[in-house]
């Protein structure tokens, strides 16, 4: 059904299938699309109506899973909320797998470098009270500053567009990359962590954030507001720091469990849930 | 699992460019690195020239007279350019590494702004400084008598 506003546009789509090609090469289909289609929908248009041999990463469809990571018109985005009128020019959208990672078939990138990489850089909270940690008594005890420090970079959905955009990372494949730094720098500024020495030994060496030279090109295309280039930074900040044994996170003892004193009722205003509907529920 | 059969897709060199749309920034990584480059290569020449005067007096005078020649001034005036420009670049990069102008973490509210919106005034300006420098010295190189 043609919808009023409905203009035809050539998806120029990089195509590679193993099994037949010696390399990738771009296959042209025209998709009539009307305002607000994302690209996404565009490749469904394809797979359904011209080829239904077309590949491609996707789960969630709103920007949520990270699966549809890849490079549109030249810039690495996600698929699915990247409206094709915003970026079309001159009616000719250029759809290709997400570059800096090998392509396993058509628009299917392998991530697994930079799951490995994000894994390595231990990606997760570190304490000794295991018990607590497993069986906890209470909430740990952080304050919204805290919070604040590193709550940008949980938005992250690893759709791997800033290693695709990052420089360093397009010449040296043993540089982490923005994803995986990022990450490491969120569990590392996280009050409730304890392992800085742990983490230290990792990123004060190959693995560290020292062949980033802010490009920034990471933060310019994250599609989640992440800002890794901030977070590479900070963390090198506390790295010199605690070189120059001046920095705090040395000495920090990570959060424990809410004191009893700073316990709180439930604030004032705030109305009783319904009634359940399932039974048992509760 | 089978072994899938995969492609290469890494950029190399070509990702230091960009597609032509991205960051000022990362035009300006490229920059720095390429003048790097540039002074490292002129250090060694200049050790090179230099140490011929070890060889003798006539080694040397033989070495002024041909480093005298004008291409030889328009490169050592690029040398200069390229100093000035990874100077000024160079000092933002320290205080950005030093997460002093990055700005602190916030969270994420449509329409993002990141730390390269914090740091970008600066970067404005280390420019213009650069530029400035890179003029003066073109005065002082060809237009003043040595
Ligand atoms: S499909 Fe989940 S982010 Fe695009």
């Amino acid at each position: 059904m043609a919808n009023e506003g409905t203009t035809n546009v050539i998806f120029r789509v990089r195509r590679y299938d193993p099994d037949r090609d010696a390399a990738p090469y771009y296959q042209d289909f025209t998709v009539p699309v009307p305002p607000g289609m994302v690209v996404l929908e565009g490749l469904w248009y394809i797979k359904e109506h011209m080829d239904a041999t077309l590949s491609w990463r996707v789960s969630c469809r709103m920007g949520v899973c990270g699966s549809c990571g890849m490079l549109i018109n030249g810039s690495p985005t996600l698929a699915c909320n990247t409206q094709i009128h915003d970026v079309a020019r001159d009616g000719l959208l250029m759809v290709a797998p997400l570059p800096n990672f090998d392509i396993i078939r058509d628009l299917v990138p392998d991530l697994g470098p930079l799951f490995d990489r994000h894994s390595h850089l231990m990606p997760f909270i570190v304490r000794e009270d295991h018990d607590e940690m497993q069986e906890p008594s209470d909430q740990y005890w952080q304050s919204a500053d805290d919070l604040l420090e590193y709550l940008q970079f949980t938005y992250c959905i690893k759709c791997g567009c800033c290693m695709a955009a990052c420089p360093t990372f397009a010449t040296d494949p043993t540089y982490s990359g923005p994803q995986p730094l990022a990450q490491a720098y969120r569990y590392m500024i996280d009050s409730r962590d304890g392992a800085f020495e742990e983490r230290k030994a990792i990123l004060a060496g190959e693995a560290g954030p020292w062949r980033c030279h802010y490009a920034g090109e990471c933060s310019a295309v994250c599609p989640k507001g992440v800002d890794p280039a901030r977070a590479i930074q900070l963390m090198k900040r506390e790295l010199v720091l605690d070189y120059l044994r001046l920095g705090k996170l040395r000495r920090r003892k990570p959060a424990g469990v809410l004191p009893p004193e700073k316990k709180r009722g439930r604030r004032e205003g705030i109305p009783e849930h319904p009634p359940f509907t399932v039974e048992g529920a509760g | 699992m089978p072994e899938v059969k995969r492609y290469p897709n890494r950029l190399g060199i070509k990702g230091w460019f960009g597609g032509g749309r991205w960051g000022v920034e990362r035009y300006l990584y490229t920059l720095h690195r390429l003048t790097g480059l540039g002074l490292l290569t002129y250090f060694l020449m200049h050790i090179v020239v230099t140490s011929r005067r070890a060889l003798g007096a006539e080694s040397w005078t033989a070495a002024m007279a041909t480093v005298g020649a004008p291409i030889f001034k328009v490169g050592e005036y690029l040398v200069f350019v390229a100093f000035a420009f990874h100077a000024f670049n160079g000092l933002r990069l320290v205080l950005v590494e030093l997460g002093v102008l990055t700005g602190r973490p916030e969270e994420p509210v449509y329409p993002y702004e990141s730390s390269l919106d914090v740091q970008r005034p600066f970067m404005v300006v280390m420019m213009i400084a650069a530029a400035v420098v890179m003029l003066l010295g073109g005065y002082e190189f060809f237009f003043m008598a040595h």
